[in-house]
């Protein structure tokens, strides 16, 4: 084959990306919008070729060499959020903060801090002890409705709710965990992605206990004092007081001699078991444990809303999650509250893109693995 | 000291080991040679209670360990470095050294990481270094040390010599019978049948699940069919 012909073959198979995308959409968007496709994909491809040119691989060498002086930054903030003056300072500000907004960010600030607190949950599982979880949501939902329900029939006050909320979800942990953490690594991960899609089906059909898709409704507020907390301020606070106590909280546990053995048993199961880890036993709190804190969110989030019904918890919600965790740094308590942030904001910020909300996430997910595989904020000593 | 009676362990439906017996004495150095996929690897596992037995029994002074779980093994003062070293690799030789005396106090290893250190001049110096980032011979090096943070009086070693350069290989021999004359009975797995009956008092030498010769490491050394088989003379 001759110079010229092997260029003509490259250019239409460039050609052809763009255009088969183009004919997939054709049939759902319209003739317009197929061609819209038609050209963003030419252009990345056309983009693509063109990074692939020597010069402009020099040039890209030259960003990266800048973005990891970014990363020298990053290192640097990642030290100073060590610093008690600075932790201070942010507490503060968290707690100031909603005062010069309206109720939207306020929504949107007690969004982050939910996620914030799941992601934190679920690292203990995806990031610390190296377990996989694909179906973290369904421990959330247990929460949820849990507390949705005991308040409804039986009038269960919002704080004690907390506590069955967290503790039904541990309990269903336990009963999942004895009988399937014996498996390894992708199979454990397999048990978990059935468990939250079953668990979302059986809440969608049992319509006398769960209200099936219609949910449940009026669900009790929290109150203190005779005061009942309603305003998106109220929760704004009542969330940042529970993510402050998980930070703490998974801050004792990370350093603890059972944040050590998790380490162990994520960067080598056998070896652990041969230093007398008891890997099984420890996997199964680390389950728990994560599982509760999914559990107190969810009794949270049902507080919030008043309101709970199956389609809060899809797999998606999950795949978000551990999103957070990855995106942020497995590991790493300020890159998981960074990557919750991010996730939770961008899409409120970019939302006239909404329909390409996935098609980022999926780009995003992509560069962060080939080019920052530990995370944000994640250190190579703490990811995995 | 040590007792396998009769042991067999199988994976799925392949018999990794078919009815092996062999003993340990207090302060002894016993090596178990043998090629590639002759079970004394499983031998180990099954020993440290990784690997199930299907029938068999083992015993380790007046208590029966097979069954155990492996941490109360552990506990019980047998103590293994597993092969291909398995170090912990993102955690410093420190952190690794501490894992290895997950099961006693926190606050009296001291002493001990003074003795690991003392035989490993190498690892004080990379004390704060992340084990991965080692030479192949220091992680055999912190493997080691990191068996012997759990006070073990019997040591499991598994292929201490795999991988490595003949003069770390000597080192690392040297190594092991200073710690066997500070005491510790071992049990080590060579495919290094040479130097390993040169350390040994006595040896067991396996073929395909079992135990097809056994006695005075000299003895066997000078065995024509052993120097035919793995010495190669």
């Amino acid at each position: 084959m001759s110079e010229s012909r092997i260029t003509v073959t490259r250019c239409l198979s460039f050609l052809a990306v763009p255009l088969w995308a183009g004919a997939l959409a054709f049939p759902f968007a319209g003739p317009w919008r197929a061609v819209q496709v038609v050209l963003v994909i030419l252009a990345g491809v056309a983009l693509w070729g063109l990074l692939k040119t020597d010069t402009a691989s020099r040039i890209v060498e030259a960003v990266i060499y800048k973005a990891s002086g970014l990363r020298a930054t990053a290192t640097s903030v990642l030290s100073r959020t060590r610093s008690p003056l600075f932790l201070s300072l942010f507490v503060v500000l968290l707690f100031v903060i909603p005062f010069f907004q309206n109720d939207y960010y306020r929504d949107v600030l007690t969004l982050t801090g939910m996620y914030a607190v799941l992601a934190l949950g679920l690292n203990i599982m995806v990031g610390q002890t190296g377990l996989l979880n694909l179906g973290y949501v369904a421990f959330y939902a247990i929460g949820a409705y849990s507390y949705a329900i005991l308040s409804t029939r039986f009038g269960l006050n919002f704080w004690p709710g907390l506590v069955v909320g967290a503790a039904s979800s541990a309990f269903m942990a336990l009963l999942i965990g004895l009988s399937t953490l014996r498996l390894r690594g992708d199979y454990f991960a397999i048990v978990t992605l059935g468990l939250g899609e079953i668990t979302r089906i059986v809440l969608n059909n049992s319509d006398a206990i769960t209200g099936g898709p219609n949910g449940i409704s009026r669900i009790g507020r929290p109150s203190i004092g005779g005061t009942v907390l309603s305003t998106p301020l109220d929760f704004y606070y009542l969330i940042l007081v529970i993510a402050i106590i998980t930070v703490f909280a998974m801050n004792r546990l990370m350093v603890s001699r059972i944040g050590r053995a998790w380490i162990a048993i994520r960067e080598d199961e056998i070896a652990a078991e041969a230093m007398g880890v008891n890997t099984f036993r420890l996997k199964l709190l680390a389950f728990v444990v994560a599982s509760a804190w999914a559990g107190l969110v969810g009794v949270f989030f049902a507080a919030k809303m008043a309101f709970v019904s199956p389609e809060s918890f899809t797999f998606f919600e999950s795949v978000m999650i551990l999103c957070m965790v990855v995106l942020g740094g497995m590991g790493s308590i300020p890159g998981i509250i960074l990557g919750a942030f991010l996730l939770v904001t961008l899409p409120e910020v970019f939302r006239d893109f909404a329909d390409y909300r996935m098609l980022g996430f999926g780009v995003a997910l992509v560069l962060m693995m080939v080019f920052r595989p530990q995370g944000l904020l994640g250190t190579a000593k703490n990811s995995k | 000291m040590l007792q396998l009676n009769d042991i067999f362990v199988s994976y799925g439906m392949i018999a990794a080991l078919k009815g092996v017996s062999l003993e340990v004495r207090q302060g002894e150095i016993v090596a178990l040679i043998g090629a590639n996929g002759a079970g004394k690897s499983t031998t180990l596992m099954s020993i440290s209670g990784v690997s199930g037995l299907t029938t068999g029994s083992i015993r380790y002074g007046d208590r029966l360990i097979s069954g155990m779980p492996p941490h109360e093994i552990v506990a019980l003062g047998i103590s293994q470095v597993p092969e291909g070293r398995r170090i912990l690799p993102r955690m410093t030789v420190r952190e690794n050294l501490e894992m290895g005396a997950f099961l006693r106090d926190k606050d009296q290893l001291v002493p001990d990481m003074d003795r690991v250190f003392a035989m490993f001049p190498a690892l004080a110096d990379r004390s704060g270094q992340l084990g991965g980032t080692l030479s192949g011979g220091e992680q055999q090096m912190l493997a080691i040390g990191r068996a012997l943070m759990s006070r073990p009086k019997l040591l499991l070693l598994d292929e201490p010599s795999l991988g490595l350069a003949p003069i770390i290989v000597s080192r690392i021999f040297k190594i092991i019978e200073e710690i066997n004359g500070q005491g510790t009975t071992i049990l080590l797995v060579e495919q290094n049948a040479k130097a390993a009956l040169r350390l040994a008092t006595r040896a067991y030498v396996m073929e395909s699940g079992r135990v097809v010769m056994q006695g005075p490491a000299s003895e066997l050394a000078s065995d024509p069919g052993i120097k035919k088989a793995y010495l190669g003379e």
